[in-house]
Order: C-alpha cells, then structure tokens, then sequence
C-alpha cells in the first residue's frame, strides 16, 4: 500500500476546513444509509470525506455492470456485495472511517435492530414500496432519529427541480417528487448525485444545528 | 374543511382510509403527516379527519 498520512494529520485537515467544534461533531455522529446504489453509495462518499466518524451501510444487492453509470463502484467489483465493495472504496477515500456493513434486506422487523445506533437515517432505496416502508417504520418506531429520504431524481429534468423539503420536525425529503424510473426514463449519474447531496448536506446542517433545508 | 397537499377539501369527519380510497394512491407508496406527524398506517382506519387539519401524502416514486 502506498503511504497515507496519519489519523491525527488528516483530522487537522478536516477540522481546519469546518472548524474543531462542528468537525467534532461530525466525528462523533454515526449514519446509516439504507440502499448503497446511485443514491446510498455516492451519500457514503460525500459523507466519508466530511469525516463523519461511523457509516451503517445497508442493502443486501451485489454489484452489478448495469450499476457502473451512476454508482460508485469500479468494473472489477462486479459480482461482489456493495457493502463490501463500497466500504473498500471508503476506506481509500477516508482511511480512518468506521463503517458497519448489513448485507441484509431491510424489513419492518429488523430496521430497529439494524438501526438503532444511528444518529441520522438516509433512506437510499431504488423501489417506491422500500422507501414508503422505511419512512413509516423509522418515524413509527424509531422518534428519535433524523430520517432523510428521496423521492423523484430520474431522467433529464432540471437540476434545479430537485429540492429539500421538511416534511415533519425530523423528516426530510429531497428530490422532485415526481419523476418516477418506471416512466422508463432512466436514471442519470449527475441528477441522482445532485439528490444524494441533497440528502448528505441535509445530513451535515442538521449534525450543524441548522434544521431548515 | 381538511388541507391536504395544500387544497382546501371537505372531508371533515371522513377516516384518512375513507379519504385514501378515494383517490389514487397506492397505499404502499405513501406516508401521511397530519399536522406535524406521521400516522401510522395501522391507524389509517381511526383517524378522523378533522376541521382546521393540515395533512400531507408523501407519494413515493421509484429510482434510486
């Protein structure tokens, strides 16, 4: 392995960038992100490289040659389960990051189980009925978490459509809302980054104390 | 008279279910706030809509 620099260096560099105060407390947060595709994977790497201390990575799907376009995994990971080949590409990144992997579906009964830890709750899914199913059960059950979700990122609509809504005090979603994949539309790398930053910068103004989208 | 994503409807004393089954939604690709919180969907059935409530149904589309 080529040389790195040490914990202590790259955290000075972090805390240089967003201040000691705020990048402690990103060092100290812990997020879980359900669903490692176009959504969920490029969440990871923007949250990686903010320092966030610890990411719970969740979805029990292998990386496939229809994924390379829009998610961050290499040609020569395909075949292997993204929660392990995303955790490879973090440590790269982010050398120091804490990652917990679940190579699990999640499901009413487990997502207490799974995500009990986390601080805040990224919800990454592909399929309508996964989403609606992870934002019922985590603003049911789990009522102290922050829950940031999407809806409506594919296609070759605007940039400028996808959004950040509150929808209640600990429930954010991000995207247009509208455009649905099974309009056969696609999805396309850079609209379904633009909703997974929404979704990561939802994540670090929160962590930031800053509540409104 | 209930706003529900914003219009003005009247359903007062209607169940959220009542009002569901009225429309379109599928109802495994939604979540509903009403006045600041979820409902579970187990309640769907009890709650009833009431004057002055402020409910939103968050349709879920797929892509990801």
């Amino acid at each position: 392995m080529r040389c790195i620099p040490s914990k202590e260096d790259m955290q000075r560099e972090l805390e240089a960038r967003h201040g000691k105060d705020l990048q402690q407390k990103f060092t100290n947060s812990t997020v879980a992100i359900c669903g490692l595709g176009g959504l969920g994977s490029n969440i990871a790497v923007s949250l990686a490289r903010a320092g966030i201390g610890k990411l719970i990575l969740v979805d029990f799907d292998k990386v496939d040659i229809s994924n390379l376009h829009r998610q961050q995994y290499k040609a020569d990971q395909i075949g292997r389960f993204k929660t392990e080949a995303l955790a490879e590409n973090l440590r790269e990144i982010a050398p120091y990051i804490k990652v917990e992997t679940h190579a699990v579906a999640v499901t009413e009964e487990n997502l207490e189980e799974l995500l009990s830890e986390a601080d805040l709750i990224c919800e990454a899914f592909d399929r309508a009925e996964a989403k609606a199913m992870l934002v019922n059960g985590v603003l049911e059950k789990l009522h102290t978490k922050y829950l940031i979700a999407a809806s409506g990122m594919a296609g070759l609509g605007s940039a400028n459509s996808i959004q950040t809504r509150r929808i209640t005090n600990r429930f954010y979603l991000c995207g247009d809302g509208i455009s649905d994949v099974a309009d056969n539309i696609g999805l396309v790398a850079p609209r379904v980054m633009l909703c997974a930053a929404h979704q990561a910068h939802m994540v670090l103004r929160i962590l930031s104390g800053n509540f409104e989208p | 008279m209930v706003k529900i994503n914003g219009e003005p409807l009247d359903m007062a004393g209607k169940t959220l279910a009542e009002y569901l089954a009225s429309t379109k939604y599928d109802p495994m690709r939604i979540a509903v706030e009403c006045n600041g919180e979820i409902v579970p969907k187990a309640k769907y059935g009890e709650t009833v809509l009431q004057e002055g409530d402020v409910i939103e149904v968050v349709n879920f589309v797929g892509g990801g």
